[in-house]
C-alpha cells in the first residue's frame, strides 16, 4: 500500500476510534471489522482484485464525516426524480422520514433503529466491505413478508454537498424476501460535490421469490462511488439486476451472488458509460453452489475521453453443483484514441455436467454500420449517435417496470446529450 | 452404466502398465554438490570453460535471485521447494568430446532408442541423398545438462543455419551469444526465469542467418535422469531478416519418486520478415495416480517479434509434469508482426497445469491467435491464463481468443483467467472460452458404432484438439495423438 493510501485508511480508523462508542450495534462485529480494516488497508494495484481500479485518487481527498442533521432537510429536493411510487430517501447515507414515501404491506425500518450485521459469504474479505462494516451508520432495511407482491419501492441515495468539504458516508442496506415473495426495486444514487458513497447490500431472496433490482447511479463527477452488493439467492428464487453506471469520477460496483439453493438464478444486464478521465469498474462474483442454477450476465461499456472502463467477472461453480448454465459476456467500444478497457472474465469450474462460457470483445463503432447510416443521408456524428444509443438501450429495453425504463432511458439520453454538446 | 463395465479391465491393464516411458539409464554421472550458492555457479562457469563476461551474467542472475521472492499467484498447490536440496551440475562421464555417433555411451543410445528418437536410422543414411520432398529431422539431443550428439550439422552449417548446444555456442559464436541471451528474457525477469540465468547448464543454439529457409527441421529432445537433479535448459533462437526456422521439443523422462525440478528459458527473436515456428510435446513424469512425484515445470517462454512483418508461432501439447507453469508469450513491436499460440493441455490423476500466453501489441496492424484446449480428467486441475494487451500505439492490432476447457469425470476443475487490456480504439479484440463435458450424444454415438468407451473418447478427445494438433509438424503430429489417448487411460467410465 502507498503511503498515502495507508494514511487514508489510517484516518478513517482515527474516526472509527472516536465514534466507536456512538455507533449503533453490534460492537464486536465493528471491532472485527476494524482490526481486518487495518490489516488489508485501502486495496492497491497489487491486489489482484483492485489490479485496473486504483484507489489513489481517494488519498488525494480528506474526507469528513457527513454533518450529523441536515439544516434544510428539504435542500436536496432539487435531486429528487419525479417518481410516484413509495420510497425510501436517504441524504448522506442517513435514512430521511419527511422526505419518504412508505409503502403497504412492507416492513422498513433505518439501520441505526434496528443495526443488524448480516453474515454473508465474502462481505467479510474485501476492504470496502469492511470499512462499511466498521463505520456505517444508517440504511435501508426492507422485508417483504412471505408470499407477498411488494409491487415497487425507490430507494433513492443523495449527497448533500450540506458540509461543503467532502464527506464518507458508508450506509448499510439489508433486503430479505421471504419465500415467494416479489419486489421491484429502483436504487437511484444522485449528490453534488465531492464525497464518497460507500454502500453495502445485503440481499436475501427466499425460495421461489423474485427480487427485480435497477439501479443508477448518476452520482456526481466529483464523487466516489465503490458500492458492495452480497446477495444470496435460495431455491428457485431470482436476482434480476439492471446497472447503469453513468456518473462518478470513480465507480466501482462489487456484485457477488450466491446461488445457494437448486434452481436459483441471477440474471445481470448493465451498462456503462464513461466519459472524461473518468473511472467506472463493474466487478461481479456469481458462486453456483448448488445444481440447476443459471446465471446470465451481460456488461456493456462506451468508453469516450481519455475514461477507463474494467469489468471483472467471475463464475465459480463449486463440487457437485452440476446441470450448471453460466453465460457471461462483456462488450466495450473505444469512441476515442485515449480510452482504455480492461476485461478480466474468469471460469473457476469443479463440476463436470455444466455449461458455462464468457465472451469479451474490445473494439470501436463497426465502421460498415456507419457507413449504412451515413448512406442514407444521417449525418455522421448523428450516425456514431445513434449507435452508441442503440448499444446502451438494449440493456434497459428488457425493463419490465416502464417507470424504471423512462428513467434509465432519460439517463442514457442525458449522459448522450452532455456527451454531444 | 453399461460401457463403464465393459472397458473397466483394459483400462485397468493399461493404467497398470504404468508410465511407458519410466526408466532409469545406469551410466555414470558427474554431480556437483547439493546447494546453491556462488562457488556453485562459479563451478559450472569453470565446467563449461566460459567467458568472464557470462560468468558476470549468472553472478547478476543470482544476485537478483537472491532478492526476488517465489511467485504463487497461480493456481497451484505443492509443497515448497528446497533449492538448497538440490543438486544443480549433472553431466555424464564421457571420454572428452564424441567425434562421431559410434563414440558415444551405447547404453545412451539406447535409451534414446526407447524413446525412438531417429538418431541412429539418420546416422545410417548419412550419406544417402535424400529423396526430393522428403523430410529431415535435426537432433540434439540433451541428456541431463550435456548435449550429447548432434546430427546434420553439416548439412545446416552448408546453408548457414547454426545448430548447436548453448555452450559451444558460447565459445564457437560468443558475439552472438553475448547480443541476444538475455535480450528477450532479462535476468531479473521472474524467480524462476532469474534461477535459470544463473545455472543453466545447456540447451540449445539456432541461428538463420539472412534469407535463409532452414533446410531442415530442428528437434531436441530433453531427458531428465540422474536423481535429484534440476534440469536448467537454455534455448535462444535467432531467426534473421527473412529466415525461417521450425523448432520441434519433446520431452519425457524416466519415473521418480522425488519430484524434480525443472526452470528453462526459451528465448527467441525475429528480425524482419523472418518465422519462428516452436512446438512442443512435453510428456515428463506426472506422478503416479496419488500425486507422488512426477516433474515440477517452471517454464518461461517468450518471443520477440522485433521486425516488421515477423511471426512467432508456439505449438504445445502438455500432457506431462506434476505441475506445470509456462507462459509462451510474443512480444509484437515489429509492424503487422503476427503471434500464435496453439495449446492443448491435458491433466490426468492429481496433476496441476496453469498455463497460457501473453500476446504484447506493441506495432501498429500486429495480430495475434490463441487458440487454447483444456483437458481435466481425474483430481486434476487446469487452468488457462492468458494476457492479451493492446498498447496505445498498436493501431489496427487484431486479437482472437478461443479458450476450450473439457472435464473428464466430476473430481476435477477447470479454469479460465484471461486478461484482457486495450489502450488502442482502434484495435479489435475478441475472447471467447467454453467449458463442457463430453457431450453424451457423441458418446452413443461412437459406441452405437462400435468404438470401446476409450476409443470413442478418443476419438472425440482429438477431435476436441484438432485446431491445435494441425498445427504440429508431421513427427510430432501423431505422436501427439498417441499421447492424448495414452494420458487419458483409466479416466473414463
Amino acid at each position: 500500500m502507498s503511503a498515502a493510501l495507508a494514511e487514508t485508511a489510517h484516518s478513517f480508523l482515527a474516526r472509527y476510534e472516536g465514534l466507536r462508542e456512538h455507533l449503533p450495534g453490534d460492537g464486536a462485529a465493528r471491532q472485527a471489522a476494524a482490526a481486518a480494516f487495518a490489516a488489508i488497508g485501502l486495496p492497491g494495484p497489487r491486489d489482484e482484485a483492485w489490479k485496473y481500479t486504483s484507489l489513489r485518487p481517494l488519498a488525494e481527498i480528506a474526507f469528513h464525516a457527513p454533518l450529523a442533521a441536515l439544516a434544510d432537510p428539504h435542500a436536496p429536493s432539487a435531486l429528487m426524480p419525479a417518481l410516484d411510487m413509495p420510497r425510501l430517501v436517504l441524504v448522506d447515507g442517513r435514512m430521511q422520514p419527511d422526505l419518504s414515501v412508505l409503502p403497504d404491506g412492507v416492513r422498513v425500518s433505518g439501520f441505526a433503529a434496528a443495526p443488524e450485521f448480516g453474515a454473508l459469504p465474502g462481505a467479510g474479505r474485501d476492504a470496502m466491505a469492511a470499512l462499511n462494516t466498521m463505520l456505517a451508520e444508517d440504511g435501508a432495511r426492507i422485508e417483504i413478508p412471505e408470499g407477498v407482491d411488494a409491487g415497487v419501492l425507490a430507494v433513492i441515495s443523495l449527497a448533500s454537498e450540506a458540509a461543503h468539504h467532502p464527506v464518507d458516508f458508508h450506509p448499510r442496506h439489508a433486503i430479505r424476501l421471504g419465500a415467494g415473495a416479489r419486489l421491484t426495486l429502483l436504487e437511484l444514487a444522485r449528490g453534488h460535490g465531492v464525497y464518497l458513497h460507500n454502500p453495502l447490500t445485503e440481499l436475501h431472496v427466499g425460495a421461489g421469490a423474485t427480487l427485480v433490482a435497477v439501479r443508477l447511479l448518476e452520482e456526481s463527477h466529483r464523487s466516489f462511488h465503490l458500492s458492495g452488493t452480497y446477495a444470496e439467492i435460495a431455491d428457485g428464487g431470482s436476482y434480476e439486476l439492471f446497472l447503469l453506471h453513468l456518473g462518478a469520477g470513480l465507480a466501482r460496483s462489487e456484485i457477488d451472488v450466491t446461488l445457494a439453493g437448486r434452481g436459483a438464478r441471477f440474471d445481470l444486464r448493465a451498462a456503462q458509460a464513461i466519459g472524461e478521465a473518468r473511472h467506472g469498474d463493474i466487478t461481479t462474483v456469481v458462486r453456483h453452489a448448488a445444481p440447476h442454477c443459471a446465471s446470465r450476465q451481460s456488461v456493456r461499456t462506451v468508453l469516450d475521453g481519455r475514461a477507463r472502463g474494467v469489468f471483472q467477472g467471475r463464475i465459480e461453480v463449486a463440487r457437485g453443483a452440476q446441470k450448471t448454465d453460466g453465460y457471461q459476456m462483456s462488450q466495450a467500444l473505444l469512441l476515442s484514441p485515449d480510452a482504455e478497457m480492461d476485461t478480466k472474465p474468469q471460469l473457476e469450474i469443479y463440476a463436470d455436467d455444466v455449461k458455462c462460457s464468457h465472451g469479451a470483445t474490445i473494439g470501436e463503432l463497426d465502421a460498415d454500420q456507419l457507413f449504412y447510416l451515413q448512406s442514407r443521408g444521417v449525418p455522421q456524428a448523428q450516425a456514431r449517435g445513434m449507435l452508441v444509443h442503440a448499444f446502451l438501450a438494449e440493456t434497459v429495453a428488457a425493463l419490465p417496470h416502464a417507470g424504471a425504463r423512462e428513467l434509465a432511458e432519460a439517463a442514457i439520453e442525458a449522459w448522450l446529450g452532455a456527451r454531444s454538446a | 452404466m453399461q460401457a463403464a463395465a465393459d472397458t473397466a479391465d483394459p483400462v485397468q491393464a493399461l493404467t497398470q502398465s504404468g508410465y511407458k516411458w519410466g526408466f532409469a539409464t545406469e551410466i555414470e554421472t558427474e554431480l556437483a554438490p547439493k546447494g546453491l550458492n556462488t562457488d556453485i555457479i562459479r563451478l559450472i562457469s569453470a565446467r563449461k570453460s566460459e567467458p568472464a563476461w557470462l560468468l558476470e551474467w549468472r553472478l547478476k542472475a543470482y544476485a537478483a535471485w537472491l532478492t526476488m521472492a517465489e511467485p504463487h499467484w497461480a493456481m497451484l498447490a505443492y509443497p515448497p521447494i528446497d533449492y538448497q536440496d538440490l543438486h544443480y551440475y549433472a553431466a555424464p562421464k564421457r571420454k572428452p568430446g564424441p567425434q562421431s555417433l559410434d563414440e558415444v555411451d551405447p547404453e545412451l543410445l539406447r535409451t534414446y532408442d526407447k524413446l525412438g528418437i531417429p538418431l541412429r536410422e539418420r546416422a545410417i543414411l548419412a550419406g544417402v541423398t535424400p529423396e526430393e520432398g522428403t523430410r529431415q529431422v535435426a537432433v540434439d539431443a540433451v541428456f541431463d545438462s550435456v548435449s550429447v550428439a548432434t546430427t546434420f550439422r553439416e548439412t545446416l552449417a552448408k546453408a548457414g543455419v547454426i545448430f548447436c548446444p548453448i555452450s559451444e555456442a558460447v565459445r564457437e559464436h560468443p558475439e552472438l551469444v553475448q547480443r541476444y541471451l538475455g535480450s528477450v528474457v532479462p535476468t531479473g525477469d521472474n524467480y524462476f526465469a532469474a534461477l535459470n540465468s544463473a545455472v543453466f547448464t545447456d540447451g540449445s543454439f539456432v541461428f538463420v542467418p539472412k534469407g535463409v529457409r532452414c533446410p531442415m527441421e530442428l528437434s531436441t529432445y530433453f531427458r531428465i535422469n540422474a536423481r535429484n537433479t534440476g534440469q536448467f535448459e537454455r534455448t535462444l533462437i535467432i531467426a534473421e531478416d527473412g529466415a525461417q526456422v521450425s523448432y520441434l521439443e519433446g520431452c519425457t523422462a524416466p519415473q521418480r519418486d522425488e519430484n524434480q525440478l525443472h526452470a528453462a528459458v526459451v528465448e527467441l527473436v525475429a528480425l524482419n520478415d523472418a518465422q519462428i515456428k516452436y512446438s512442443t510435446v512435453q510428456n515428463w513424469y506426472p506422478g503416479d495416480a496419488e500425486g507422488r512425484g512426477g516433474i515440477y515445470n517452471f517454464v518461461t517462454k517468450r518471443g520477440a517479434c522485433r521486425g516488421a512483418r515477423s511471426r512467432i508461432s508456439w505449438t504445445q501439447v502438455e500432457t506431462g509434469s506434476a505441475i506445470t507453469w509456462k507462459y509462451p508469450s510474443c512480444i509484437l513491436q515489429g509492424e503487422d508482426s503476427v503471434g500464435e499460440f496453439y495449446s492443448v493441455a491435458l491433466t490426468n490423476h492429481r496433476q496441476q497445469a496453469d498455463t497460457g500466453t501473453k500476446m504484447i501489441h506493441i506495432g501498429p496492424r500486429t495480430r495475434s491467435t490463441i487458440v487454447s484446449k483444456g483437458i481435466s480428467a481425474g483430481q486434476s486441475n487446469n487452468t488457462y491464463r492468458g494476457l492479451v494487451r493492446i498498447q496505445p500505439k498498436a493501431s489496427g492490432a487484431r486479437s482472437h481468443t478461443q479458450c476450450d476447457s473439457l472435464l473428464i469425470g466430476d473430481a476435477c476443475g477447470a479454469h479460465t483467467v484471461p486478461y484482457i487490456e486495450s489502450r488502442n480504439a482502434s484495435a479489435k479484440v475478441e475472447h471467447e472460452a467454453t467449458t463442457s463435458k463430453i457431450d453424451e450424444d457423441q458418446l452413443f454415438y461412437c459406441r452405437q458404432r462400435g468404438l470401446s468407451q476409450e476409443d470413442a473418447v478418443g476419438l472425440i478427445v482429438n477431435g476436441f484438439c484438432k485446431d491445435v494438433l494441425k498445427e504440429l509438424p508431421m513427427e510430432f503430429a501423431v505422436e501427439a495423438q498417441k499421447l492424448l489417448a495414452v494420458s487419458l487411460e483409466g479416466s473414463v467410465g
